[in-house]
């Protein structure tokens, strides 16, 4: 937090105590606390893992934005960074992954490929971006994305948790903790089983 | 043991009388061996004829001509040049041809790999499971008549976006709005799951029981992977264990498997450049190079002098900048955890910079072109080249080899761990520093030089006991002589045009088939193209060290500790990207 934010929080503190007292809200200094400690999931998918390694190492280093704790376990990150291609038959672990993750949990779709399918988007096993499947906060375009551009939308998924505030958080209410999403199956071909209906529909489509 | 006779002047069909006979299509080579005496003309091919190496086994889908084709490469691990075998039958489905996996073990994850994209069976096969696609995947992708949910049209660039430009996102046209498609009359509510697992489990307690003293005990299997640290992305290793002991080991892939020949198929020539920079995405500057060697043969035509040099120079560090990625991630399976990593990131971030100044980008440099390559260097940058590899790089490297190679754990933990003997090496078709960490002096820049490689002074680099240590020492090795081609191309850089022919979009390639391969970092890199005249190839396959090399990694660690094949996967050094295409 700035010192000009302490300083005026906009409230109004008397000239003899600015610098001794600060006054902020809660969500402020939690958001700050939050944002600061982002533990991304250790995990590479293709080629923009090793721009992500890039940025984590001593050149781009994102330790200075406290995302350097990269944990190889979905239960202990917050954050999960989608670096790569996703392809039918890596989606359900990824769904998986994802909802192994504990609230509150962001993704960032890293690159081309994860934000739409990218190069390798008309393939037979690639899926066209895991946002058919799971929520992304962030996107950052590129093929690989530069670490520089890495870093950018890291900030901006800072700027998201610093706008949240504690009490509407879906995390804190009644009810679920974290919304399970189905995993998809695989048969013949990839199989979503929240489009079940759907895909008979498009079958008749197809005969048709 | 007499010395065997050249592959080139080898007459196959005064061998075999009848059965074998030389491939007379105009522009292709080798010998058409009928199907029944498949397995009798490889003995003697490896036996006779002293062709020991089976380097790859691919498919071809001859559509219009109704037949089907396998095509086995094979070497002398002396040297020389390969000799492709091939065995043709009618298309159908499925078609049955014989397994050459007793004859040639490394054969073993190719023919899988055959099996689930084109549909032949091969009789004989110890472990005949789809490999990239899962089990239960409708139909055999690469076949010529399959299609693709974002099917379009044959080739590219498709009328939708070229030249007029009004195209649709892709997912419009499907009828399930996604990458989607089903067989007819395939109804999901009534569809059951089968135990996907099944056949890999099954597979997995197949092994020979090596000791049969001591009390039985039950054996239990782990899974690592795909989302495990240490697995070098989304690969994973299925093992049975007893105790600690790995008794048997299955490499499972496929997690990553892009489609890359498959829209290769489809591209046309140029626009597969950029793809091949995404195979070994940590090397693809000589992916680059493998590619274009291949085309360029068919095309018949010789980059410039100044243009073979940059590209050798471009090869080597990729190489340095691979093997320092190797190294590191090496070290960081056997415990030190990221710090070795960073020291060689380090250095790595000072090539890619060259990279990006004369390719454009850090890691996707698309930098060859038929012919030549993009662009010249830009000014100043042949003094960083100068300063980078000269000054900076010989003394880092010291220090790196110093930090770690005497360090007690990193000997305790590699010497004598996971051994690949000279003879597995070869029978199991490794390549690259794998094999040469074996003690097998094989190195294609020297075995059928390419390029201009026959006019520098290096080495080839060979270690003998072909364990953990040995492979991480060979690395540093390889370092030290790709120094010193660039070293030595630095000061021999003529001047003049770095593109024979005038850049353009699309290429005429006349008909016949190639086979470019060049020593990539992790190992012979082929690129097997067939063209029929057209704009995009008919078949476009790659030989992809990564992938082969995982043939011995289920015997190289069976017998060891669990804790060892995260470091035995480290020394291999695997690139997804290039494993699964
Ligand atoms: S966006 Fe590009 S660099 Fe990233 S995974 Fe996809 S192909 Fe690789």
């Amino acid at each position: 937090m700035d010192v000009k934010d302490l300083n005026s929080p906009g409230y109004e503190i008397p000239p003899e105590m600015q610098g001794l007292v600060a006054i902020t809200t809660l969500d402020k200094v939690y958001n700050w606390g939050r944002s600061a400690s982002v533990w991304p999931l250790m995990f590479g998918l293709a080629c923009c893992a090793i721009e992500m390694i890039c940025a984590a190492a001593s050149r781009y280093d994102t330790a200075r934005f406290g995302m350097e704790i990269m944990r190889p376990s979905p239960r202990q990150s917050d954050l999960m960074i989608v670096s790569g291609t996703v392809t039918k038959k890596m989606i359900p672990i990824i769904v998986r992954l994802y909802n192994q993750m504990p609230e509150p949990k962001y993704v960032l779709a890293m690159g081309a490929c994860a934000s739409g399918g990218g190069p390798f988007k008309e393939g037979y096993n690639v899926v066209s971006g895991v946002d058919k499947f799971i929520p992304v906060d962030v996107y950052v375009p590129g093929c690989p994305p530069t670490p520089q551009a890495l870093l950018n939308g890291l900030m901006k998924v800072q700027e998201k948790i610093k706008g949240e505030h504690w009490k509407n958080s879906r995390w804190y209410q009644k009810g679920p903790d974290t919304v399970e999403i189905p995993v998809p199956l695989l048969g013949p071909d990839l199989i979503d089983p929240r489009k079940i209906g759907l895909a008979q529909t498009g079958a008749k489509g197809q005969e048709a | 043991m007499a010395t065997p006779a050249p592959v080139a002047a080898l007459n196959l069909s005064a061998r075999f009388p009848g059965s074998v006979t030389a491939d007379a299509r105009p522009g292709y080579s080798g010998w058409i061996v009928e199907k029944g005496k498949l397995l009798e003309v490889t003995q003697a091919l490896r036996d006779e004829f002293g062709c020991d190496y089976l380097s790859s086994v691919t498919g071809v889908d001859y559509l219009p001509e109704g037949k089907m084709e396998v095509v086995y490469q094979v070497y002398k691990t002396t040297g020389g040049p390969g000799l492709l075998v091939k065995v043709q039958v009618p298309r159908a489905d499925p078609v049955e041809v014989p397994s050459v996996v007793s004859i040639y073990p490394g054969a073993e994850l190719q023919e899988r790999e055959i099996w689930d994209l084109f549909g032949i069976q091969f009789s004989g096969h110890p472990d005949l499971r789809r490999i990239l696609m899962w089990e239960g995947f409708a139909g055999h992708p690469m076949r010529k008549d399959w299609k693709e949910a974002y099917y379009e049209e044959d080739g590219k660039p498709f009328k939708t976006r070229w030249p007029e430009g009004k195209h649709a996102l892709a997912e419009s046209k499907n009828p399930f709005g996604d990458n989607i498609s089903y067989p007819a009359g395939f109804d999901p509510e009534k569809w059951i799951p089968e135990d996907a697992e099944k056949a890999l489990y099954g597979a997995l307690a197949r092994y020979e029981v090596r000791d049969e003293a001591g009390l039985g005990t039950d054996h239990v299997i782990v899974n690592m992977g795909p989302q495990h640290p240490s697995t070098h992305g989304v690969f994973r290793i299925a093992v049975m264990l007893d105790g600690e002991t790995v008794v048997s080991l299955k490499p499972v892939m496929g997690y990553l498997h892009r489609n890359h020949e498959k829209i290769g198929e489809r591209n046309t020539f140029l626009m597969n450049m950029p793809y091949t920079d995404r195979l070994d995405y940590l090397s693809s500057m000589s992916n680059n190079f493998g590619y274009a060697l291949a085309v360029e043969k068919l095309m018949n035509v010789r980059p410039p002098e100044r243009a073979e040099y940059l590209r050798v120079m471009m090869a080597e560090m990729t190489r340095i900048s691979n093997h320092l990625m190797a190294i590191g991630a090496l070290t960081n399976d056997l415990g030190a955890y990221f710090t070795p990593m960073l020291y060689a990131l380090e250095e790595r971030e000072l090539i890619l910079d060259i990279f990006e100044a004369v390719s454009g980008a850090r890691m996707m440099c698309n930098y060859f072109r038929f012919g030549g390559v993009a662009r010249d260097l830009p000014e100043g940058t042949l003094q960083k080249i100068k300063d980078l590899f000269f000054e900076r790089l010989p003394r880092r490297i010291d220090e790196i080899d110093r930090f770690l190679t005497e360090n007690e754990i990193i000997r305790a933990r590699g010497i004598g761990q996971g051994v690949l003997t000279a003879e597995d090496a070869i029978k199991y078709s490794a390549a690259g520093p794998l094999l040469r960490a074996s003690g097998i002096p094989y190195d294609v820049r020297r075995a059928e030089p390419y390029s201009i490689y026959d006019r520098f002074d290096f080495e080839v680099c060979v270690r003998q006991n072909g364990d953990i240590y040995d492979r991480l020492m060979i690395r540093f090795d390889e370092i030290r002589q790709s120094l010193r081609i660039i070293q030595q191309a630095v000061k021999q850089l003529p001047e003049g045009p770095v593109a024979a022919v005038k850049p353009a979009y699309q290429v005429r390639v006349p008909a016949g088939e190639a086979y470019g391969r060049v020593e990539g970092p992790k190992g012979e890199l082929g690129f097997y193209v067939i063209s029929n005249g057209k704009p995009s190839p008919w078949r476009y396959h790659v030989r992809a060290p990564s992938f082969i090399n995982l043939t011995a990694f289920g015997p190289m660690c069976t017998g060891q500790k669990i804790a060892d094949v995260v470091a035995v996967l480290g020394s291999i050094d695997i690139v997804l990207g290039e494993v699964d295409r």
